[in-house]
């Protein structure tokens, strides 16, 4: 299936990556060629097969609910590129 | 005498027990030659403060009869590990200047067992490529060059290639690398040296960036099998951290290593001999079997049907796990932020990541999206995770007729930067380390002889689920045979 630069506006808004008028057409031509590259799987008959959820056969662990970790919000902040008053700062969310 | 960067890495273990030289000394000489191989861009942090009290602190530990089986080696850390007070990036701009308050699992457990680190080694940003070319801090050039009047720089390989690059270049005995559908061992191969990816499980996920979860496993690269298999000791083990950590005993894969194949059935997979193969590359192949052979193993021919759906369902699976997992590089938590003038909190994400993604973990986070997206999950994700249980299905299958599967690492040898532009031709250089990756299996790299203008070529041996010590066991009688000695050509 072809990519077209539209879809690829919706991919990027959905991506959450600003990507600019001019790039969607290039974008649009590597895509596609992967994305046909990729569409040979259709020919796999699959019928029947359950889809690979676990590599290697295990069980998750089991834990008790409790708290193992914790008081460290400063050491949490640290990395932020804008902490206030012990929080993260976002940009406004509401209008 | 031998430079003390030129030892093994179990010859340097020997060297320090015997004080034949302090672990000052030896780290001294490796930071030297650091200093020496900066034109390689190998290393994204040096870290030689670190390394010279870490050293201090071996010599105290090898006086006092303490040190742990690691104490003084002096080792690289891939940019994909957190360690604790030292920038981790993952090769990506996104995350210049994180500095993680914590240590990653693996690293941890080599630096308690006494490993000095040297610094962090150069990738492919967040592990995506295969040349070292989309690292945001710039390329590694290998220390190999062709032997063809040419003088061009060649890649080191990827993801893997600060690690890959600097363990061929003496300049640390050994390095982490990961490995999601090849980035250990196509490195090695490109570079001369040895490298396994141990069973999915095995070594700890915790602090390593996240790429693709259902195939991202850490492992070893040194010069030699052994020194392979005293590194993998120490970084296995089950981590209650990691919920898809195995638990299970870890063997001292050094010591138990023999050589001896008597009784082994080695698989030839048919599927693996591709139309078209470079003649060197399938004569070397034909060269291994020859030599595990005369190591005591049968040959058997195996076929393994669904090999060339392998890449197109990994280019699905990979990119859909990564549009996940790099969801969180939002500009909230941690690394950089870009706020357009007047920008709400969802220009700010698509701001922050437009600047700090470069152009390969842009085009895969949104193949993973279009792949998962309303309409197009069950055709292509749901489709791919179904032919990868055919792929683990057919290892599970040849595992009736064998012990092993011996094929090459790599359809070429290391190429020259900007040869494979296009994304699907460097994709398709991950033709035999992808099939072993999604099925979970150990797999390693040995370096087994040239290319006709002097390039390294790797052999590949893939082994039945937590069968290192096996796959460790042929590496070892491939090492013997070849007796590879090539080196590169090195500043200082």
């Amino acid at each position: 299936m072809s990519v077209t630069p539209e879809t690829v506006r919706r991919i990027a808004r959905l991506a959450r990556i600003d990507t600019p008028e001019a790039a969607l057409a290039p974008l649009a031509a590597e895509l596609s060629a992967i994305i046909g590259w990729i569409e040979q799987l259709g020919e796999v008959d699959t019928d029947g097969v359950a889809p690979m959820t676990a590599v290697i056969p295990t069980h998750l662990a089991w834990r008790a609910d409790v708290v193992s970790d914790g008081g460290i919000a400063d050491a949490v902040l640290a990395n932020a590129p804008d902490a206030t008053s012990g929080f993260f700062a976002v940009p406004k969310v509401i209008e | 005498m031998t430079a003390l960067t030129d030892l093994t890495l179990a010859a340097m273990r020997r060297g320090l027990a015997a004080r034949d030289f302090s672990a000052t000394e030896l780290t001294a000489a490796h930071v030297a030659a650091v200093e020496a191989n900066r034109h390689l861009n190998a290393f994204i942090v040096e870290t030689p403060d670190i390394a010279a009290d870490q050293a201090r602190a071996a010599d105290a530990a090898l006086a006092a009869g303490t040190a742990g089986p690691l104490a003084g080696i002096p080792l690289g850390i891939k940019d994909l590990f957190c360690t604790k007070g030292v920038q981790t990036t993952a090769g990506s701009k996104i995350l210049k200047g994180f500095i993680p308050p914590y240590e990653s699992t693996v690293s941890g457990k080599l630096l308690a067992d006494g490993a000095v680190m040297l610094g962090k080694l150069n990738m492919d940003e967040f592990a995506m490529g295969s040349s070292n070319e989309t690292s945001a801090y710039g390329r590694v050039i290998s220390p190999w060059k062709a032997q063809d009047g040419s003088n061009r720089e060649l890649v080191p390989g990827g993801s893997s290639g600060g690690s890959s690059a600097a363990v061929s270049a003496r300049l640390c005995a050994g390095a982490t690398g990961t490995d999601t559908g090849g980035s250990i061992r196509q490195p090695a191969a490109f570079t001369g040296i040895a490298g396994i990816k141990p069973t999915y499980g095995r070594c700890s996920r915790w602090g390593v960036g996240a790429f693709a979860s259902s195939l991202d496993q850490a492992g070893p690269m040194a010069r030699t099998v052994e020194d392979c298999a005293l590194l993998l000791t120490s970084m296995c083990g089950y981590d209650p951290k990691d919920s898809t950590s195995l638990d299970v005993p870890v063997p001292d894969f050094a010591a138990g290593l023999t050589g001896d194949l008597r009784g082994k059935r080695i698989g030839v997979p048919r599927e693996y001999r591709l139309d078209g193969m470079d003649p060197t590359i399938a004569a070397l192949w034909d060269q291994g079997l020859a030599w595990l052979r005369a190591a005591g193993a049968e040959i058997v021919d195996v076929s393994l049907p669904h090999t060339s759906y392998a890449l197109p369902a990994y280019y699905i699976i990979a990119p859909a796990e990564a549009s996940s997992n790099l969801a969180r590089y939002d500009g909230v938590r941690y690394g950089q932020r870009v706020t357009p003038p007047g920008g709400n909190l969802g220009d700010m994400y698509a701001a922050t990541r437009a600047a700090g993604f470069g152009a390969e973990v842009k085009r895969r986070i949104m193949i993973g999206t279009y792949v998962l997206s309303a309409g197009f999950y069950d055709a292509y994700y749901t489709q791919a995770q179904k032919v990868r249980a055919l792929i683990a299905r057919d290892f599970e299958l040849a595992w009736q007729h064998c012990d092993l599967l011996l094929t090459p690492t790599a359809p070429s040898a290391a190429f020259a930067f900007g040869d494979k532009a296009d994304p699907l031709a460097m994709y398709l250089n991950d033709v035999f380390t992808v099939p072993s990756s999604l099925a979970g299996l150990p797999a390693m790299s040995v370096p087994a002889g040239l290319s006709l203008d002097g390039l390294p070529l790797g052999l590949q041996i893939i082994g039945r689920p937590l069968d290192e010590a096996l796959v460790l066991d042929a590496g070892l009688a491939i090492e013997r045979a070849a007796g590879f000695t090539a080196r590169p050509g090195l500043a200082g």
